[in-house]
């Protein structure tokens, strides 16, 4: 069955503020796709267009071969959306949420267990309690459970991470790899590039523009440069000091090192390290690595700020 | 249907695990009912009276004894002289002083006319004109007690009677407009807060991604408090029959149609004002200003409408609750039938349908 979408030149604006410039995406059906930008970058806006909640100014999206706008109500059916805030009854308890968005769905919470199963045995010991009173992990898991209680073809997911502790998203993505196991095609949005790797394919979204949509690795490999890290006594003198240096491609702060790119693919280690010592940074160490997305999405990021 | 009961029941939940809402719903009747019956009444009741006698005849001590046996007033001083006067009442429990003249008992029968004089307290003017009529209306009927038998030429004596009210009970006057006053409060304020609510937490958004159509949500919202509003309505009617004491010489079933005709244009003024409000702190502020202060002071509950400045009464006909006001009391107090007041049965049905029809055209299926 097919559960793709297709946005075809979408844009939207806010008064002057344009949040969508001329979007082209197409998701495959059963794809887990990660949507990764900044805040502010238009993650939230492309989400509520697809979850027919706002109009398009120009363009189209399509979900499940239906248009989003003339065929509103057939697409709400289907659809699974947790929004970014947490948009659940905070007066009602676990159960009481869940079999509220199973009635309105028309359904009941025992003929879909079998969905939810993985997530419903985490929360359950909770079940009576306030969804008010959930720690934040919880509450995304209670929230996912409610958006995929009518066994959505596909699922929006606006920053269901954000604000929750590492270990509960590392199992709240571990329930996404096995929703995708059943076919349902999922959109996740995120500001944490590390979480990027663990998606199919990811589109990379700044100002309302997508820089690139592609898998994960080869986003990785199109980097292109040598990339290396670089730490000293004193991170933030160093980084000033190397936005001087003659040869610096680009350079950036990331947490405890310095990721720097040359103008030519290799730096000149040794020349780096004495214009640095000549500054009066010590305990310096310069070490190639690997690129990771953020390191993608930086360069790639700046390079649109230059063709502006 | 299913659907529709799941959603009652999550509405329910709402109202009784919210603390605020089950006070406005259940403490605000009785509590402004027995406001409004006991302490904010206009009748007169033991008026604290002051005597300046400066005559102590028999004839004044019937008078003061006829005064305070009608349970309007209670003598509380004895005053000696009219010095006094200004410090008693600056004092401010003496509201009215009663001086005979000298000589009170033999100028009665000697010249056939003597004088008292009624000093008042008018601080507050309408009491003290209450109070004065009353007075007068005292001494009048012992003026006649004492002429018996004998002819007065030429005397005039108005016989009033108060029809509807014959006690002029203030009370009377308030139940219908409490009533009005609670199911706009209820039904208006509570639903506009609860979707509005809905809004600024971000379930709405929730809501409107899932295939529950308009007129589910707003019949989902609705129901709980048309139920409560009608709960509420028998409550009030019921403490003013048995309490009170205010009569229902009209149909019940007639007074019970209106109530719930008017509880429906009070929903849907609700749903209009939360669908032009983004979250709870405009909703209730829109209620507050838009519904409460005109149904309380533009209604003709507290302060009649012939005596406002003529734009204020042309205003007051845009004002539902004051056609509210006019059926219940045309039904309560003067028993009539639908033929007395069908004209103002169709300004409130023509508004309820109004309302409903610019709110569902003003509720969003998307997020602008």
């Amino acid at each position: 069955m097919d559960a793709s979408i297709h946005i075809d030149k979408i844009s939207k604006s806010y008064g002057n503020v344009q949040a969508l410039k001329n979007i082209n995406l197409d998701i495959d059906s059963g794809e887990l796709f990660g949507l990764i930008g900044p805040d502010g970058a238009g993650k939230t806006t492309l989400f509520r267009l697809l979850a027919t909640l706002l109009l398009p100014d120009e363009g189209s999206a399509k979900l499940c071969e239906i248009d989003s706008v003339s065929e509103y109500k057939k697409i709400r059916t289907f659809l699974g959306y947790m929004p970014g805030r947490f948009s659940l009854y905070q007066d009602l308890s676990v159960i009481e949420n869940l079999n509220f968005f199973a009635t309105v769905f028309n359904t009941r919470i025992e003929d879909n267990m079998d969905m939810i199963r993985d997530i419903w045995l985490q929360i359950e010991p909770f079940k009576d309690r306030l969804a008010g009173k959930l720690s934040g992990g919880m509450k995304q898991k209670l929230a996912l459970c409610c958006a995929l209680i009518h066994q959505p073809k596909i699922l929006l997911l606006d920053e269901p991470t954000t604000g929750v502790d590492s270990v509960s998203r590392a199992e709240f993505w571990q329930m996404l790899k096995g929703l995708k196991k059943r076919g349902i095609t999922i959109v996740v949005a995120t500001p944490y590039m590390d979480e990027a790797n663990l998606c199919d394919r990811v589109a990379l979204i700044q100002d309302g523009e997508i820089l690139q949509v592609n898998t994960p690795n080869e986003i990785v490999e199109q980097f292109g440069k040598e990339l290396y890290s670089i730490r000293s006594n004193d991170n933030y003198q160093t980084l000033l000091d190397l936005r001087e240096f003659n040869s610096t491609h680009s350079v950036f702060l990331f947490g405890q090192s310095l990721h720097y790119t040359d103008i030519h693919n290799e730096a000149p280690i040794d020349e780096l390290k004495t214009y640095l010592e000549s500054k009066g940074r010590a305990e310096i160490k310069i070490e190639k690595i690997k690129p990771s997305i953020e390191d993608c999405f930086m360069e790639l990021s700046t390079k649109s700020i230059e063709h502006e | 249907m299913n659907r529709f009961i799941g959603f009652l029941k999550k509405e329910f939940y709402h109202i009784f695990r919210d603390k605020r809402s089950m006070l406005i719903l259940f403490g605000m009747p009785i509590v402004q009912i027995l406001l409004f019956g006991y302490v904010i009444s206009t009748d007169l009741k033991d008026v604290k009276m002051a005597v300046l006698d400066h005559s102590k005849d028999e004839y004044s001590a019937e008078i003061i004894n006829k005064i305070t046996s009608s349970g309007y007033f209670n003598l509380t001083d004895n005053l000696k002289s009219l010095e006094e006067a200004d410090a008693i009442f600056r004092k401010g429990d003496v509201k009215l002083i009663l001086v005979f003249e000298p000589d009170f008992g033999k100028n009665l029968i000697k010249n056939t006319t003597a004088n008292i004089q009624i000093l008042t307290d008018a601080t507050d003017p309408n009491m003290a004109n209450l109070e004065v009529n009353y007075l007068q209306g005292i001494l009048q009927n012992y003026n006649v007690e004492i002429n018996r038998g004998k002819k007065v030429p030429f005397a005039i004596q108005p016989k009033t009677r108060m029809y509807f009210n014959s006690n002029l009970e203030s009370v009377f006057m308030f139940i219908p407009g409490i009533m009005a006053t609670i199911l706009m409060l209820v039904s208006a304020m509570m639903t506009s807060i609860s979707i509005a609510r809905e809004k600024e937490m971000g379930t709405m958004e929730i809501l409107l991604v899932s295939p529950l159509n308009p007129l589910q949500i707003i019949l989902g919202k609705v129901t709980p408090y048309l139920a409560l509003s009608f709960i509420n309505a028998l409550v009030i009617v019921g403490m003013g029959y048995f309490i009170f004491g205010v009569p229902i010489l009209g149909s019940f079933t007639l007074l019970m149609a209106e109530t719930i005709l008017f509880i429906f244009l009070a929903l849907s003024l609700g749903i209009f004002i939360s669908t032009i409000s983004k979250n709870q702190e405009v909703a209730m502020m829109l209620s507050m200003f838009a519904l409460m202060l005109p149904t309380i002071i533009l209604s003709g509950f507290i302060f009649p409408i012939r005596n406002m400045p003529l734009p204020l009464q042309i205003f007051s006909h845009i004002i539902p609750p004051k056609w509210f006001i006019i059926i219940l009391k045309n039904i309560m107090l003067k028993g009539v039938g639908i033929e007395y007041v069908w004209k103002e049965t169709l300004i409130l049905i023509v508004m309820t349908i109004g309302f409903i029809g610019l709110s569902l055209k003003k509720f969003k299926t998307r997020l602008e």
